[in-house]
């Protein structure tokens, strides 16, 4: 009761900006709460926004700071967009990052989607739990121990695909050096590493499907297929496309450490494994084309952007409930 | 009750034919995400010699621990970005779990007249964001964190999404009505996150740390980005750097009595793989108590509020 008056008496004054620091006073408490969280965001999620401005600058590195960097550098507008778009590896880049994560996307669903459903029927539990905790493994595993299980696999010399290829009499393949086969390595690894975490989530899901509805269906005399059909795969229906959407949203985004450590850094593969992560990276460190590559990013970013956007809205046109905000 | 519902489940099964496909092809899979790490241990279990003539065989001609002697003779290097991993881990899970448990319990309060505000300035950052080299730019000029620990520990310790999975578990397991009892009865804000709120949301704050845990470990690219101290190399990183040579070791070990006829004779691509395996094996001996907090992650963020 004492807060309406008290505002009220402000405002009759006139007076909001002491009405601002009055509820800023009442709410001290939970603001220096968010204050450590607000800060990090501000430093590490808007600052950098400032610093794309750096897209449009020919950036010129100077030991007095961040700030006299971005100043003391010459603005050139839209050059560094022009020279990226002019080059071959804006449309390569764009191509592998989209390609690849539709084909992760699409497979990893049908797959994941399929061993959820697989492991939510195998008659005992026991070994079930087994096999999904094996499953599990890759998703705990950083990418540079993914790198060397492929290498181990992979090299020319020494890896088992090699032997295994020599028992039938094929020449060895330099595979770190051979462009053609990497499309199929790179989703096969993904794939292996994301499969069994996702698979397990969406069992979770199923776990949680009302078991009468299965039964009333089999007493219309359902076949296991019509009920997988008709009942699973529609309750499914929410998570699945929550998890979609989600990886729509950032199908601009490569996996970094997929694109770089699996593949060894490897010269010879770049027209099959640069991303435009693993290209703007390059950039900073490798080539020190810092305005390109900040243009690179910025385009990722606008486009990612606006992809979540459309993405979320068409969720929200379908159903309200599943989309993102 | 149990035993009735336990035969409507028999009635429920697949054939037998089938159940044993089933079977076949989940055990296949499950079986291919291990083996790899088990290809692994024994590769770093071959004699070095073997490897040369054989290269990595399932089933070596001859066995042997050559590789961990040698890593643990000369394991200074190894020690230290263990430490390091270690520190950064429990540093860097601790304040993050501080910071997003905060910042979320704010937002989540009906009562904080600017929770929209703060939603929408955390949400707004997984939507949008300035990329990698304005990123760098900001940790190493702006902030000064290059070659310092920081560099490390402070770019992994907030994540939007992580805030609005908590934010979403206490509006869900923390009732309302509680919260205003305990204001009714004079408690302060403070007091009722630290009494009330925390112990009741304890399920999703291990989640989120699991979660943490796992990034910090597990994180070599702000390493890769930040750090070129070899004393501050975390694990991951230092696999990496001793990819392509041995001579990281040689360098950096205590011993440096080795002749170059001991040079030549080093393990090393068994001693390599040896040190994937010390750096995997807290992983696998953890993960399997811990999986199923990784499972809530999603399932918990999916329902919202």
């Amino acid at each position: 009761m004492y807060r309406p008056i008290f505002l009220r008496y402000l405002l009759i004054g006139g007076n909001k900006v002491t009405a601002f620091f009055k509820t800023l006073i009442k709410n001290k408490v939970m603001l220096f709460m968010v204050l450590p969280g607000a800060l990090w965001f501000f430093f590490f999620s808007y600052m950098p926004l400032v610093g794309t401005i750096v897209a449009f600058k020919q950036y010129r590195f100077t030991r007095e700071g961040f700030w006299a960097s971005i100043v003391k550098s010459e603005w050139v507008g839209w050059d560094n967009f022009k020279f990226l778009f002019s080059t071959n590896d804006a449309y390569l880049i764009t191509r592998n990052t989209l390609f690849y994560n539709l084909a992760f996307i699409i497979i990893g669903l049908v797959l994941s989607v399929a061993m959820a459903i697989l492991l939510s029927e195998l008659v005992g539990k026991k070994l079930a739990k087994v096999y999904q905790t094996g499953m599990f493994l890759p998703y705990f595993l950083s990418w540079v121990i993914v790198g060397y299980f492929a290498f181990s696999f992979l090299s020319m010399d020494r890896g088992m695909l090699n032997q295994v290829l020599g028992w039938f009499g094929v020449d060895a393949i330099q595979w770190y050096s051979e462009p053609k086969y990497w499309p199929y390595i790179l989703i096969f690894v993904s794939l292996w590493k994301s499969i069994g975490y996702n698979s397990v989530v969406y069992l979770a899901s199923i776990m949680g499907i009302d078991k009468s509805l299965y039964e009333a269906a089999m007493i219309d005399g359902a076949s296991k297929w019509q009920q997988i059909k008709g009942i699973t795969i529609p309750m499914l229906s929410p998570i699945i496309i929550i998890m979609t959407l989600l990886a729509v949203g950032r199908i601009f985004y490569a996996d970094f450490g997929l694109f770089y450590q699996v593949p060894r850094d490897s010269g010879t593969l770049y027209a099959v494994t640069n991303v435009i992560d693993t290209y703007v990276y390059r950039g900073l460190k490798t080539t020190g084309e810092i305005g390109m590559s900040t243009a690179a990013g910025l385009y990722q970013s606008v486009v990612g952007f606006a992809l979540v956007m459309i993405s979320n809205f068409v969720v929200r046109k379908i159903d309200k409930d599943s989309a993102l905000f | 009750m149990a035993e009735v519902i336990k035969k409507q489940r028999d009635f429920h099964q697949v054939s037998r034919g089938w159940n044993f496909i089933l079977h076949l092809i989940a055990g296949i899979f499950s079986f291919m995400c291990v083996f790899p790490f088990l290809f692994v241990v024994i590769i770093s279990l071959t004699d070095e010699k073997t490897l040369a003539t054989d290269g990595y065989r399932l089933i070596p001609a001859k066995w042997s621990l050559e590789a961990y002697r040698f890593v643990f003779e000369t394991g200074d290097t190894l020690l230290r970005s263990y430490g390091v991993t270690i520190l950064v881990t429990v540093v860097g899970t601790i304040l993050s779990l501080i910071m997003i448990s905060l910042y979320s319990y704010a937002i989540s309060r009906k009562s904080f007249p600017y929770r929209r505000f703060f939603s929408i300035f955390a949400i707004v950052t997984m939507l949008f964001n300035g990329g990698m080299i304005p990123t760098y730019m900001v940790v190493s000029q702006l902030l000064g964190l290059k070659d310092t620990l920081w560099a490390l520990i402070l770019p992994l310790a907030m994540n939007a999404f992580y805030i609005m999975i908590l934010r979403t578990f206490y509006s869900t397991s923390v009732p309302e009505p509680i919260i205003e009892s305990a204001r009714i009865d004079g408690a302060g804000d403070f007091y009722i996150f630290l009494r009330i709120v925390l112990p009741l949301s304890l399920p999703g704050l291990a989640t989120i740390g699991l979660f943490s845990t796992l990034g910090y470990w597990n994180d070599w690219f702000n390493a890769l980005l930040y750090i070129d101290k070899p004393s501050l190399v975390p694990l991951q990183s230092m696999l990496m750097r001793i990819e392509s040579s041995i001579a990281f070791i040689q360098q950096n070990s205590q011993n440096s009595s080795l002749s170059l006829t001991a040079l030549q004779s080093i393990p090393q691509d068994t001693s390599r793989m040896a040190m994937v395996v010390l750096a995997t094996l807290p992983i696998i001996f953890a993960y399997p108590f811990f999986q199923r907090y990784f499972v809530q992650g999603l399932t918990v963020g999916a329902v919202k509020e």
